[in-house]
This record gives C-alpha cells, sequence and structure tokens, in this order.
C-alpha cells in the first residue's frame, strides 16, 4: 500500500449540514460541496464548480441515485455526476473531483491530498 | 517494427473523425494533424448555434486531452503549403517538415465567391467558420438590414441567423427562379417561400446581382434587372469550392470544376494520398453534408487497416434545420413521369406541401420532398433506401393519422430490415440500436447515444431512435407506459391518488412507501409539487426543502451566474406609486437590475443568496407578497385598464384580475399558470393567450382555456360564454383541479387539452356539466388550498432555521460567493457571460 497523507480540514458540525442536501464549504480559495445523504447515511464531497458551464451550483442541486450510484444533479441543466467517482452520468462534461469525507465528535472532516 | 507515420491535412469535422476511425481500429500509428484553423475541430453542422449561445467550445469535437490522451500531435494555425511527393514529407506555413506514410487531405471547402466589382468591400461576409461568424456579430451591431446572397441550404441557415442578430430587416437574394433548387421543386419552394414570408424574411428570386455599392463598406446591392437593394451587410452563400490547391499544386489529379479526385478507397491519384470529406471527387460528385464525410472517414482509415470497405456513393437527403420551418428532401426528389408517379399534397392554409415520388408499378417510394411538417421524414427516409413495399395506399404515407396511426408507424418500424441504417452520421443500423436496448439494456436516449454514438452527430436521427427503443422494449415485453423515473414505476396521476389515499405528508415517506432507491432530480420536484398541491404545505418545512428543485428551494430563480432573481406578486399589474418607490429603494440598496416582466410586474436581478431574506424582509414589510416565479405555481393575472379609464370597457378587468390572482397565488401545479382579464374584446391583455383567460362580454364574462405563449405558441378556446363572475371562478377551480390532477408532469395546459380524448367538448362536460360528478368535491378542495395559503417568503424570513439555509458558504456565513461577477450594461449590471474551460 502507498501511504497518502491526508489532510483533513473541519467544514462544519453535523448539524450545520443539511439533510439529504448540500451545502457549500469554503476551503481556502476553494469551494467545495459537501453533501449529507442522510438517507444512505453517507458524506460526499465534490468540487462545487459544475464543469458544464464553470458555475459554482453543486452544492445547491439535488442529490439521488442512478441504481446503486449515489449522484447529484446541477440545478442549472440537471447535468448529473456520480457522487462516488465524480463522473458525468448525463452526457460527456468532464468528471467533478471528489474528496473523502470522515466524521469524528460531530464534527465533518474533508480530506485535501496534498 | 517502425511505427508507420499518418499525416492529416485539415482539423475539420471529417480530419476529426477519421482519426476516431483509425484509432478505434489500430492503435499503433504515429499520427500528426496540420490544422488551419486556429481552433480544434469543432461542430460545424451546428454552427448557428453559436449565435443561440452556445460557445466555440460546446461546438468543439473533443478536448484537448484528448489529443494528448491519443498520442495525436496537433499543430492548429499552422497550414500545410506544400506537399513533396517524391520525399512523401508535408511542409507547413511555420515551417515544419514532417515525413509520411500516409497522408491524408481533409481539407474541406471554402464558400464560392463569386467574382462580383465591390464584393471586397467592408460588410461583406461568408458564413463558414467561427471567426467568420464573431465578424458578422461584430458587424451586425451597428447594422440595420442585411442580405444574404444565395436561397440554398446554407443561405438560408444564414439568413435566420441574421434575424436572430436583430437586424431589423434581412433579405435573401436567389439567382435561380426558385429556393433550395436542388432539393425542393417549384411549387414546394412556393410554399417555403411564404413560410419563410411569415418569419421576417424577403426574399428575391430570378435577381443576378451585378455589382456591390458603397465607398468603403457596403452600402447597396446592384441587380441585372437595373433595381437595387439597400443593405448594410451582405453575407455570401453561394455555394462551395472544394480547396483541392495543395493537391494541385503537386500534381495530384484534381476534377475539371474542382474536388481532389478519389476511387472507391478514397486513394487520390497516388496511392499513399488519401481525399476525404468535402475536398474529395468522387464519380463526378462532391459531397457536402457530413454523413457521407464521415463514412469517407471510415472507409480510408479501413483500407490503411487492410480491411476491405469501399465508398459507393451516398443519398443527399436533407432536412433543414431553419427553426421555425420544418423542409426535407430525400431520395430523388424530382423524379416524375414516364419514369415515376407522383402524390401531391398541398395545405396552402396550414403552409404545407408534400410531395413523394413512387414506382410505375405502385411498390416501391423513389423520393420526395416535404415542407412545413417533416415528422415523417425519417420512416419516408427509411422506406426509399430499404426499398421496402409500399402499402396499397401510399397516400396514407404524407396524410398521415386517419385513423391507426400509431400503430401503422410501428408496423413501419418492425418492417425495417436489421441493416437499415438509422444515424447516417455515425452509421449506426437498426440491429445495433435494437441490441442496445435488449442486449445492453439501454433504456434512455442518454443510455442509447453513449452506447452506440447514435443521435450524437447532427441529430436528426432522435426522434426514430427514440421510437425504435420503445418499440424493442415493448417487444421484450417490457410494459412501456409515463412512469416518472427509475425510482418511482407509477405515473404522475397513480403517483397523486396513491399519496393522497396513503396520506403521506413528505417526499421521504412518499419514496419508503411508494418506491425505491434514493430518489432523483426527476422524481423530487414532481413529488414536491404533488405534495403541494394537496396538502398546501410550507414547501420549506423540513424533509421538504431538499426534495425541492432549486429555485423552490431558494424560493427565489436561479440565474445566470448563480445570483437569483426576487419577483414581488403585483396582483392585476396594479400598484401603487408608494409601492413603486419601495421596490426602486430595495433594488437600488442590493444592487440589483430592474427590468419589467411580460407579465406585467417587476423582476430584480442579482441577488446574492445571503440577501435574499433581507430583501423579502423589507418586501414584505412594505405589504408585498412572494410572486411565486420561482414555482410551477399561479404566475401572473394580467389585466387591461378596464371600465374604470378605458372608454370601450365593458367591466373592471382590473378588480376582476385581482380577485383571481388573489384566490389562486401560490396554486402548485403541474407546470406555471399564466392568466389575465381584458376589458373587452379589443383583448388588451391577451387573455386567449393563457392558461385561462376572461374577456369581458355584454353580459358577463367569457372564459377561454388552456392557451399559452412560449415556444409553441397555442390560442385558447372558448369554455363557458356569458357568465357572471361567481360561476366564471367555479368553472376556474373544477378546471385547474381537474388539470392539476390529471396532466403529467411539466405539462401545460394546451399539450394536456391536446392529448384529452373528446378534446374541448370532454372537457366543457367535465367541468361546466358536471359529467364526472367531480364539481363539488374539486371546488371544496380548492377552497381548501386557498384558506391554507401563505406567503413562502414571510413563513421563510420567521423561520431562523430555514434562515439559515440562505448562507453561500456553510462555514463562513457572513461571506457571499467570490465567483459571482456582474458586467456591465445601459447603466445597469447584467450577469457575466457563461465561462468556459
Ligand atoms: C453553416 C453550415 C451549416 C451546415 N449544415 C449542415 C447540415 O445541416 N447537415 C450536413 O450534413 N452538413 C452541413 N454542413 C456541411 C458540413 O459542415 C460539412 O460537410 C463538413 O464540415 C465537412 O467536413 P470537412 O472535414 O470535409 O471540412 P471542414 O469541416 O471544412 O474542415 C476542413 C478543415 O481543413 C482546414 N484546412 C484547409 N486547408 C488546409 C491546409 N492546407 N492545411 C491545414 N488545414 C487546412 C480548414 O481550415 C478546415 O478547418 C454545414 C456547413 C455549414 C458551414
Ligand atoms: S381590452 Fe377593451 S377595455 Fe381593455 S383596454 Fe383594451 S379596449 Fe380597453
Ligand atoms: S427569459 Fe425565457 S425566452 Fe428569454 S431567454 Fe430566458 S427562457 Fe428564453
Ligand atoms: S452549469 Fe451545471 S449543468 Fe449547466
Amino acid at each position: 500500500m502507498i501511504e497518502t497523507t491526508t489532510n483533513w480540514f473541519a467544514a462544519c458540525r453535523v448539524e450545520d449540514a443539511v439533510e439529504n442536501g448540500g451545502v457549500c464549504v469554503k476551503c481556502g480559495d476553494d469551494q467545495i460541496a459537501l453533501f449529507y445523504f442522510t438517507r444512505r447515511n453517507e458524506w460526499y464531497a465534490t468540487q462545487n464548480l459544475c464543469p458544464h458551464r464553470q458555475q459554482m451550483a453543486l452544492s445547491r442541486g439535488m442529490i439521488g441515485s442512478a441504481g446503486e450510484d449515489p449522484k447529484i444533479a446541477c440545478p442549472f441543466h440537471k447535468k448529473t455526476f456520480s457522487l462516488a467517482t465524480g463522473e458525468c452520468l448525463s452526457g460527456d462534461e468532464c468528471a467533478i473531483q471528489t474528496y473523502p469525507v470522515k466524521v469524528e465528535d460531530g464534527l465533518v472532516y474533508i480530506g485535501l491530498n496534498n | 517494427m517502425k511505427q508507420e507515420k499518418i499525416v492529416i491535412i485539415g482539423n475539420g469535422m471529417v480530419g476529426y473523425k477519421f482519426c476516431e476511425k483509425i484509432i478505434s481500429k489500430k492503435n499503433d500509428f504515429d499520427i500528426i494533424i496540420f490544422g488551419e484553423e486556429p481552433r480544434r475541430a469543432y461542430d460545424r453542422v451546428h454552427l448557428s448555434e453559436y449565435f443561440n449561445g452556445k460557445s466555440a467550445d460546446d461546438l468543439s469535437l473533443s478536448t484537448s486531452e484528448w489529443y494528448t490522451q491519443q498520442g495525436i500531435t496537433l499543430y492548429l494555425n499552422d497550414p500545410v503549403k506544400e506537399i513533396d511527393r517524391n520525399n512523401r514529407t508535408v511542409h507547413s506555413s511555420k515551417g515544419l517538415t514532417v515525413k509520411y506514410d500516409y497522408l491524408i487531405i481533409a481539407t474541406g471547402s471554402a464558400p464560392f465567391v463569386p467574382d462580383i466589382p465591390g464584393i471586397d468591400k467592408e460588410g461583406v461576409f461568408v458564413y463558414r467558420t467561427i471567426e467568420d461568424l464573431d465578424l458578422i456579430r461584430n458587424y451586425a451591431t451597428h447594422a440595420k438590414t442585411g442580405a444574404v446572397l444565395g436561397g440554398g441550404l446554407l443561405g438560408l441557415e444564414a439568413a435566420k441567423a441574421l434575424i436572430d442578430l436583430n437586424l431589423s430587416e434581412t433579405n435573401v437574394i436567389e439567382f435561380a427562379p426558385r429556393l433550395m433548387p436542388r432539393q425542393i421543386d417549384s411549387a414546394g419552394s412556393g410554399m417555403l417561400q411564404s413560410k419563410l414570408k411569415a418569419l421576417g424574411l424577403n426574399i428575391y428570386t430570378n435577381k443576378g446581382t451585378s455589382s456591390i455599392e458603397g465607398t468603403d463598406r457596403i452600402s447597396a446591392l446592384k441587380f441585372n434587372d437595373g433595381t437595387e437593394l439597400k443593405t448594410d451587410m451582405l453575407v455570401i452563400s453561394a455555394g462551395i469550392r472544394p480547396r483541392d490547391e495543395l493537391a494541385k499544386l503537386s500534381g495530384i489529379e484534381v476534377g475539371t470544376r474542382g474536388g481532389i479526385i478519389v476511387n472507391e478507397y478514397m486513394q487520390t491519384s497516388d496511392p499513399s494520398i488519401f481525399a476525404i470529406g468535402e475536398c474529395a471527387l468522387f464519380d463526378h460528385n462532391i459531397y457536402g453534408l457530413i454523413a457521407p464525410g464521415y463514412e469517407m472517414a471510415e472507409v480510408a482509415a479501413a483500407r490503411i487497416c487492410n480491411d476491405i470497405k469501399t465508398f459507393k456513393g451516398f443519398d443527399m437527403s436533407t432536412k433543414l434545420k431553419l427553426i421555425g420551418v420544418d423542409v426535407a428532401s430525400f431520395g430523388d426528389p424530382f423524379t416524375t413521369e414516364p419514369d415515376a408517379r407522383t402524390i401531391l399534397f398541398e395545405d396552402s392554409h396550414k403552409g404545407i406541401y408534400k410531395r413523394i415520388n413512387i414506382s410505375n408499378d405502385g411498390k416501391y417510394l423513389l423520393g420526395g420532398i416535404l415542407i412545413g411538417e417533416a415528422e415523417a421524414y425519417n420512416m419516408l427516409l427509411q422506406t426509399v433506401n430499404n426499398k421496402i413495399l409500399l402499402p396499397p395506399n401510399p397516400e396514407d404515407l404524407i396524410l398521415g393519422s386517419r385513423g391507426g396511426s400509431a400503430q401503422s408507424e410501428n408496423a413501419g418500424l418492425a418492417g425495417l430490415p436489421d441493416e437499415a441504417l438509422i444515424c447516417s452520421c455515425e452509421g449506426i443500423s437498426k440491429g445495433a440500436i435494437c441490441n442496445a436496448v435488449s442486449e445492453d439494456g439501454c433504456e434512455s436516449i442518454d443510455a442509447i447515444k453513449k452506447c452506440t454514438k447514435a443521435g450524437t452527430g447532427c441529430g436528426g436521427c432522435i426522434p426514430m431512435v427514440k421510437d425504435l427503443m420503445l418499440h424493442t422494449m415493448k417487444q421484450n415485453g417490457k410494459y412501456v407506459r409515463n412512469v416518472v423515473c427509475e425510482h418511482f414505476h407509477l405515473s404522475r396521476q397513480e403517483l397523486y391518488d396513491l399519496i393522497k389515499i396513503h396520506n403521506l405528508k413528505n417526499y421521504e415517506q412518499v419514496l419508503d412507501n411508494l418506491g425505491k432507491g434514493d430518489g432523483c432530480e426527476v422524481c423530487k420536484p414532481l413529488v414536491s409539487s404533488l405534495l403541494a398541491s394537496l396538502w398546501n404545505d410550507m414547501i420549506l418545512k423540513k424533509g421538504n426543502d431538499t426534495a425541492q428543485d432549486s429555485n423552490d428551494r431558494f424560493l427565489a430563480n436561479i440565474q445566470k451566474g448563480g445570483t437569483y432573481s426576487v419577483v414581488p406578486r403585483i396582483p392585476g399589474g396594479e400598484i401603487t406609486p408608494e409601492k413603486l418607490v419601495i421596490i426602486g429603494q430595495v433594488a437600488e440598496k442590493y444592487g440589483l437590475y430592474t427590468k419589467i416582466t411580460g407579465g406585467q410586474r417587476i423582476d430584480m436581478f442579482g441577488a446574492h443568496l445571503s440577501d435574499l431574506p433581507l430583501i423579502w424582509e423589507e418586501l414584505i414589510n412594505a405589504g408585498f407578497e412572494s410572486g411565486h416565479a420561482y414555482g410551477k405555481a399561479l404566475r401572473t393575472v394580467k389585466s387591461c385598464v378596464g371600465s374604470t379609464w378605458c372608454r370601450f370597457g365593458l367591466h373592471d378587468s382590473v378588480s376582476y384580475a385581482i380577485r383571481i390572482e388573489e384566490r389562486y397565488r401560490g396554486l402548485r401545479a403541474p407546470h406555471k399558470l399564466k392568466s389575465a382579464v381584458s376589458g373587452c374584446i379589443r383583448e388588451c391583455a391577451e387573455a386567449q393567450s393563457k392558461d385561462f383567460g376572461i374577456i369581458a362580454t355584454e353580459k358577463g364574462w367569457n372564459l377561454y382555456v388552456c392557451g399559452n405563449g412560449g415556444s409553441k405558441p397555442q390560442h385558447a378556446l372558448l369554455l363557458a360564454a356569458d357568465v357572471d363572475s361567481d360561476t366564471c371562478i367555479k368553472y376556474i377551480d373544477r378546471f385547474l383541479m381537474f388539470y392539476i390532477r390529471t396532466a403529467d408532469p411539466l405539462t401545460r395546459t394546451a399539450p394536456w387539452l391536446n392529448k384529452m380524448e373528446g378534446g374541448m367538448e370532454y372537457l366543457r362536460n367535465v367541468v361546466v356539466n358536471d359529467s364526472l360528478g367531480m364539481a363539488e368535491q374539486w371546488e371544496l378542495e380548492m377552497q381548501a388550498l386557498v384558506d391554507s395559503y401563505q406567503c413562502e417568503w414571510k413563513t421563510a424570513i420567521e423561520d431562523p432555521e430555514i434562515r439559515k439555509r440562505f448562507n453561500h458558504f456553510v462555514n463562513a456565513p457572513e461571506e457571499k460567493d467570490p465567483s459571482v461577477k456582474f458586467d456591465e450594461m445601459r447603466g445597469q449590471k447584467k450577469a457575466a457571460d457563461w465561462t468556459l474551460a
């Protein structure tokens, strides 16, 4: 196994996150969309920027599933992306960046790879 | 073994397609491309969409990473200037010399520019590249009138583009006696001409241009017949000229009238040099369409990989993309007696002209022309190409539905052989599409596109692909009906009834009880809208908030750039000066762009998410309420000033409009609802273009329903005449409840009625004569909704939990989104243009 140092960024408290939806986290100059998929008891984080028209919008989109795959739909033109892999599920937009998430002591952390 | 080198001259559509094809066959060539244009290959077929909001990047056929990943070297902005056949090298303009084993010439064509005196004046353009379009767009900003030289396929497309650029007058000049002389006959051309006139184009046929007038820039065209036409700009679209200059220079054989001569393997007179696309001359023909170009790319790639494929000529059938008029021509459109028999259909009232040519024995379709209505195009083309036996009454093919049309359509699909080419751009057969459905489980157009590439070219085959998909699914025993999505195998109406019966109150409950999986962007807003129509709960109640469309979730319309717009309700369009002042003050304070909407209210754009609650707090304190511009709900009830001021007014249309708007405000429906009230038959409020519209008569009100504006305008139809105010409202209650219960999602009242069996007669029976016995229940249900109305914004600003959601950053609530950018225009702000990767 290759050891990768992951830098855990404290994003917010669990109760600040939106159930079955997303919030936007400011992380230096970057914006990260954080999703609390309460229904599946899962957390996901992706870039907030939608690659389609470069809109800072994914955190305001709707989450859901395609088969087993969890996904996010951009509110602008409803392009969908896999929350697990970042792959675009509707058409040929480029994939979005995804980040690991962990919860400890009621705090939500996003893993930023150095 | 040493890697073989392929050099491609030209990074256009066909040159690009060649790369795709060759890589998919064998991946060990060293590929080098020289392109003359400054950008990667893009979709020239959809070039005009550049004027309708698509960017250069949207049109691009692939990313720069793609070329890198495939190991292809791409030199852009560096045209090849010489081919040295002896040394098997090419020389580029920037001084590169590259060896080749195979050379592919894919240089396309250039617009043919006739030699007319004055043609080099400023303001004269061609229409081929993105750069051409940029020049046209810039020049058009200070031009009032424009002209297009050439009334062919491309000329008409260019003319439509000029209209879209807001020129106040656009003229088309054609040398021949009719439009599109290569594709349609004179009767069809006449019909097309009158349809185009209605779109705002002036058409001049039989006009030879003798000179272009003006000192430096064009000011007018002079014609051979002595007449003159003033114009500020001119787009030349007089045909294409294959770019064979390089080939000619290096001694490769070219045709007398241009074009690089190729054999059936696309080889030129030098067998290691190939020519494909619009520069190639095969059997005395230049193929100026994309599908044959792609086929040539396939054939050349096959040859290089020692596969045997030959080019056999190509069908030149076309469908014009002109928005507003359908035009299609297929097979042999012109053949007549004694070689064939012709069936004609003409309806000058609706502007429809159809012609089919059938073989003398009545067995086969040979070709035809469709103007004004071209839905049958794909099927007719298939009938020609696959030599399908005609039915005993071939006229049914163009007269269409005289009963049982759906059946005959499917019979037609089933009758197609598996090899039938459905998507000619990508060369995908019926068999391949059916296979994708049956074997690979593709059950949506997107899935089929991904799996087979069908429909990714010009897109003309998509309706047929969809029919094939549904047909195959049915054949496989899949029950196809309008289910909501993968999470709910129910129609909207079934869902509505079940939610009501089970008394379900939020999205999660509905999903747990009636659906499966975790929901999606289709079923969430749909269920939310049903819940709102049924119970009229505050839509942002916990558990419902994240199941709302973004617009509903933030109670505002998201706009380009990520800001929101704010629209307070102004019932009937009546507003006091004091309230106008408030709107002005709020807009000024929060830096908002203001515009009067089509529905007689004021829209304020450019609000940051976190400012929304503050803005609404001020508006609500001043007596405003939410306008529901963000919801699939009642929007506005427009009114004319009516009898209070107008000398023609019969009743007080404003008061009635206010009464109606206040009754139905906030009502959630399958789609938005619009209404209007006019004070007399002069109809200043345009009530007949609304979902329900009311016009005053001597004796009361006339109620019209199921009209709409938008992309497919339709006039509303009279539901009841001369009714009094209370009866009219009763009818509207029933009409709306019937619509809300039974319409498919996102279906407005007009298409809902169009699909209703029995049409207006049936609807009138239900609403006026209470034929379903539902009237009383519907009126009660509506009254309950009216009584439970609340201003969503008022509730939102009073609830700290909800307010918290109106921050951009969860961990920096006080900061606004720094990526929001505005530009300035006419002293106000506007959203910055879409930016691209
Ligand atoms: C506005 C418009 C609408 C159209 N609509 C349709 C339609 O609806 N349906 C349809 O089937 N077809 C349509 N067409 C035609 C279609 O676009 C062409 O058939 C297709 O683009 C031909 O591809 P090509 O690769 O042969 O040529 P092109 O796409 O023109 O590519 C040739 C490329 O080679 C470059 N080149 C030339 N000489 C050199 C050199 N010496 N060195 C390096 N590079 C060179 C050129 O700059 C160009 O980039 C339309 C065309 C236009 C302009
Ligand atoms: S519709 Fe009739 S009443 Fe209303 S403004 Fe027009 S003319 Fe006057
Ligand atoms: S406001 Fe309506 S018509 Fe205008 S651009 Fe937007 S969607 Fe199109
Ligand atoms: S900006 Fe996200 S889908 Fe268009």
